[in-house]
């Protein structure tokens, strides 16, 4: 995101606690101070990741902080969940039901670790799923569910708590 | 407080004993098995009837029946521990219903009837102004029902999730642990003795779905059956699947789980981290609750036994002996 706050001491640091407030990391700051630019603002980019949900609270806290937001860039797959699925994998297609998640533009199958036994044992894979927002896993982890049925796969899915 | 027993497998045979050891203020004034029945309004002599039962194969008179002993006989609390009927419920949904006609007072470890006719046999009770009391249906030993009625009172239970199989829980910590196969593990959890010789109900997860409708109903009182549980068991399991949730830090355990603001009742295996408080070892029993003042509260128990059952049997008599005076 693009920030642009008063060019003061103690400004920036005070402009980035709220990250930490929300349980979001900072992968990197840059901060340009460009020749004849406006007097006494600061723009600062920030490329940071947050847990699913917290940018709204951030973008509040910021401005609380008398940050303005100039810009939010794109928001990367940032939640992510793990699944196994033991079945007949390859003889159901394994491609096919990658890409039943891939395909939805939402979500996509980011790791892939299979075991095969013997040729007409039952096989074990552990997917990993990346996605934007949690609404989103949900979706894909619903399809994974109608496709691991309809090709009598046992999916078992995380203990995911949420009261 | 005066006490009739009704069935004497592992658990009556526990209940019997402890009463009989610990001076807790009961006497067994009633006690039948499958094919006989014994009463003495003064108390009957427990050691004598136990040994007479391991010699002779049953513990009293064979022309004293079950339901003679409930409906004849002078005591205040039934304890009724009699083998589970999943399907139909009896005959203990008849002998509890016996009990509260009479005014009497129950106490059940028996999944059965409060599973399939929890509701009718509450409001029975109530009427009779007696207590029906079942902490022993579900996870044996820990005192769940008790911590939700009155160390969590005024609380709102958002969720539940619980390990409530001490089979399947052995099964996947022995396939975690040693790699074995699911076929291998059972065939250990037989010889050890902690799985039935026809283990479907456990390995498929019924008995923990059974468990888990018995909790769901006495939260949150929607009513729900077992045919409401999206239940999966542990039979399909693989080392391999094992092994790639332990390369993340994980581990896979037969997770009951029920949060009703989602709609979910569900029964199957799932993927957790091998720190979480759930993931037990063994046979024992794991229940976390989700509350919006406590917040999560885990409590962790063995789930089976003789003795340890009878500790929550016991405890269900202890407080319907304080709660009512000791009489019926």
């Amino acid at each position: 995101m693009k920030l642009e706050m008063k060019d003061s001491p103690g400004q920036l640091v005070a402009a980035l606690k709220p990250i930490s407030d929300v349980g979001g990391n900072i992968i990197a700051v840059i901060h340009q101070r460009e020749q004849g630019s406006d007097h006494g603002i600061l723009d600062v980019q920030i490329v940071l990741e947050l847990p699913d949900g917290q940018l709204e609270k951030l973008v509040v806290l910021l401005k609380e902080q008398g940050v303005h937001i100039q810009r939010i860039g794109e928001q990367r797959l940032l939640y992510k969940r793990t699944v196994i699925l033991i079945g007949h994998l390859m003889h159901t297609d394994l491609s096919d039901t990658v890409d039943q998640i891939d395909s939805t533009g939402y979500a996509e199958v980011s790791e892939l670790a299979m075991s095969m036994p013997a040729v007409k044992e039952r096989s074990s894979s552990r997917l990993t799923i990346k996605s934007v927002t949690r609404e989103d896993m949900e979706s894909a982890i619903a399809i994974l569910r109608r496709v691991s049925q309809q090709k009598s796969l046992l999916l078992i899915e995380p203990l995911e708590e949420s009261a | 407080m005066k006490i009739a027993l009704i069935g004497l497998g592992s658990v009556g045979r526990g209940v019997a004993e402890m009463i009989t050891k610990k001076d807790l203020g009961l006497t067994i004034t009633g006690l039948a098995d499958s094919k006989s029945g014994a009463m003495d309004p003064k108390g009957l002599d427990i050691p004598t009837l136990l040994t007479h039962k391991k010699k002779n194969g049953h513990c009293g008179d064979p022309d004293i029946s079950t339901l003679d002993i409930i409906k004849k006989a002078d005591y205040d609390a039934l304890v009724e521990v009699t083998p589970t009927n999943a399907l139909s419920g009896e005959p203990a949904i008849g002998y509890i219903k016996a009990a509260l006609a009479r005014k009497k007072h129950v106490v059940t470890s028996n999944k059965g009837p409060i599973a399939l006719a929890n509701k009718e046999l509450r409001t029975m009770a109530q009427e009779n102004g007696v207590a029906l009391r079942y902490e022993a249906t579900v996870a044996g030993a820990i005192p769940i029902m008790h911590t939700l009625e009155h160390g969590l009172a005024g609380n709102d239970i958002l969720a539940l999730y619980g390990v409530l199989n001490g089979t399947c829980n052995y099964i996947l910590t022995r396939m975690a642990d040693e790699g074995l196969t699911y076929e291998q593990a059972l065939m250990e959890a037989r010889e050890m003795g902690y799985a039935e010789a026809d283990p479907t109900y456990d390995v498929k997860g019924i008995d923990a779905s059974i468990k888990l409708v018995i909790l769901a109903n006495n939260i949150w009182g929607h009513d729900v059956r077992l045919t409401d549980v999206d239940c999966t068991g542990i039979d399909l399991l693989t080392p391999d699947a094992l092994r790639l949730a332990d390369d993340e830090g994980c581990t896979i355990r037969l997770i009951a789980e029920a949060i009703p603001r989602k709609n979910i009742l569900r029964v199957s295996p799932r993927i957790i981290e091998k720190s979480h408080p759930l993931v037990v070892d063994g046979t024992l029993n794991a229940l976390t609750l989700e509350t919006d003042m406590a917040k999560e509260i885990t409590l962790i128990g063995r789930g089976a036994g003789s003795v340890e059952t009878a500790s929550a049997i016991i405890g269900d008599l202890l407080y319907i002996k304080d709660r009512y005076d000791g009489s019926a």
